[in-house]
């Protein structure tokens, strides 16, 4: 197992009076993909929201690159170097294309804006739309700022969730090709329901049920089950 | 940044009395009404860096121990902020008087010009004059720097502001603070113009400031500059023609407006 970028251990959140992480503990390696699994409301979105400081642990540990952040508010968070994607597509709308960038970097240096370079190769119509307001993007050019966005803050882990949601199959395509690119340079979390995305970019997976981690393995190794299981049905 | 609050006025009272002390104690150096003009300008500069101070500390003061508990609830928020102004009122006849105090004006600013028989007070183009600046001012630091960048993108959705590094509560403290004490820097001026203030001016003109952004439209400052302009020139207009018509008039230039294009001049639905 190569060296955890982050890990969670014993992890427990609770919203209002609802007690929604019941003790996760996962663990994603550093320069891989990992893919969070798991029904609706099994707290996908609680667990990075929880990593990010959004939604602050009740108790447990979660460790970033050698750095207890349980505690840590978001900015400091992000600042430590955890970018995040959430679940709605939160580009800044009332902000221009390139004014969303320029928000995502925390420094406006030469070499962020060289990042765009590649950007632009994965996303081209962010080139296209550049000085256009983000509130006038499709969804899927959307979704593919607010990653993008996340990309040019250099950050060591990425956490995306449900990137695929409410977009066309040919949109989650182009989107897997931009998501295994993005894997050469970042290390990645992804909470994903559509399966053929997560197994085509996911390496490690953990299925989550009621706020536990009641699975975990190598994407390969499911899939692998998942075709056994469709061929003997 | 999606709060309402009522006590702006109380700002500008009190950014009206702390240029009121310095204009008295730079009056004891006989800077003021017996001044060269260096003294006098330098006078009311004094007066106006007091009123942004005293703003800034109040606005701090308040984000801090009260707004900030009570973001994203408007009805607490109108409550809390007319309670805190009420006090800061009340603060003011402490230290001060209940009563009217005159205030003393470096003889440079007083009186008028007379271009080609047209009588204008000097003052008034001083007003006119750091009005645009401000309002050039805000537009270039909205619309050109990080940030304004950052404050327009607080503004849509704070989380994700976070989210990307930045703290947003002290940005916006910051924020709170500027705006206070550029209603503060407004009182002071306020009471220049007048020569008179007294700790209920605040409420009196909060109403015009409540009318202006009504008519601009929230969280537009060029919607804010039109209303502005509209509420003066209307106020003046009917107040020469009609005296006791004047705050209707401007009432009735909101309701129309209002009826016309719900959310201001400039505003964007929400
Ligand atoms: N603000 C909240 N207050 C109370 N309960 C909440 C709140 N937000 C989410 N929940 C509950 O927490 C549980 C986990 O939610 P979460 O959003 O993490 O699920 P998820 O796995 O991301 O689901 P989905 O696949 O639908 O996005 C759900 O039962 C949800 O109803
Ligand atoms: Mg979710």
């Amino acid at each position: 197992m190569p060296e955890a970028i982050l890990s969670l251990a014993g992890v427990h959140t609770h919203l209002g009076q609802h007690h929604i992480l019941q003790g996760v503990s996962l663990e994603a390696a550093r320069g891989r993909a990992t893919v969070l699994l798991g029904r609706n409301g099994a707290g996908k979105s609680t667990t990075l929201r929880t990593v990010m400081g959004l939604t602050p642990a009740s108790a447990g540990s979660v460790v970033f690159d050698g750095r207890a952040i349980e505690k840590a508010r978001p900015y400091a968070v992000a600042r430590a170097g955890v970018g995040f994607v959430p679940e709605d597509q939160a580009v800044l709308r009332g902000l221009t294309v390139e004014e969303n960038f320029r928000l995502a970097m925390l420094q406006e240096s030469p070499e962020a804006w060289a990042k765009l370079d590649t950007i632009f190769e994965l996303f081209a119509d962010l080139k296209k739309f550049w000085r256009a307001k983000a509130g006038v993007l499709s969804g899927g050019q959307k979704q593919m700022l607010a990653i993008a966005r996340a990309f040019v803050g250099d950050h060591k882990l990425l956490l995306i969730d449900e990137p695929s949601k409410g977009l066309a199959p040919i949109v989650v395509d182009h989107l897997i090709a931009s998501l295994n690119q993005l894997k050469q340079h970042t290390t990645i979390i992804l909470v994903e329901q559509n399966f053929h995305l997560a197994s085509q970019v996911g390496s490690d997976y953990f299925i989550l049920d009621d706020g536990r981690v009641v699975h975990s393995g190598l994407m390969k190794a499911l899939v692998d089950d998942e075709g056994l299981k469709q061929s003997s049905a | 940044m999606d709060v309402l609050n009522l006590a702006h006025g109380a700002f500008f009272a009190w950014g009206a009395y702390a240029g009121f002390a310095v204009l008295n104690a730079l009056n004891g150096l006989g800077w003021v009404e017996t001044g060269t003009l260096g003294q006098g300008i330098l006078s009311v500069l004094l007066a106006l860096l007091a009123a942004l101070a005293i703003g800034g500390v109040l606005g701090l003061f308040l984000e801090r121990v009260i707004i900030q508990r009570v973001y994203g609830d408007h009805l607490k928020q109108i409550l809390i902020t007319m309670g805190a102004s009420m006090v800061l009122a009340e603060v003011i006849k402490v230290l001060w008087s209940p009563n009217n105090q005159t205030v003393l004006v470096p003889l440079s600013f007083t009186g008028s010009y007379d271009v080609m028989d047209v009588v204008i007070n000097k003052f008034r183009v001083v007003a006119i004059v750091v009005g645009l600046a401000v309002y050039a001012g805000v537009m270039a630091v909205m619309q050109k720097t990080k940030l304004g960048i950052i404050i327009r993108a607080g503004v849509e959705n704070r989380e994700v502001v976070q989210t990307l590094g930045y703290n947003i509560n002290r940005i916006f403290t910051g924020v709170f603070m500027a705006g206070a004490a550029l209603a503060a820097v407004g009182g002071s001026m306020w009471g220049i113009f007048r020569e008179q203030i007294t700790p209920a001016m605040g409420d009196e003109n909060l109403i015009f400031a409540l009318i202006v952004v009504i008519i601009g439209g929230m969280g537009s400052v060029t919607g804010s500059f039109l209303g502005a302009c509209m509420v003066g020139l209307a106020f003046n207009y009917v107040a020469y023609l009609v005296p006791k018509l004047a705050l209707g008039a401007n009432i009735l230039i909101m309701v129309i407006i209002l009826l016309i294009k719900p959310w201001g001049l400039m505003g964007r639905e929400q």
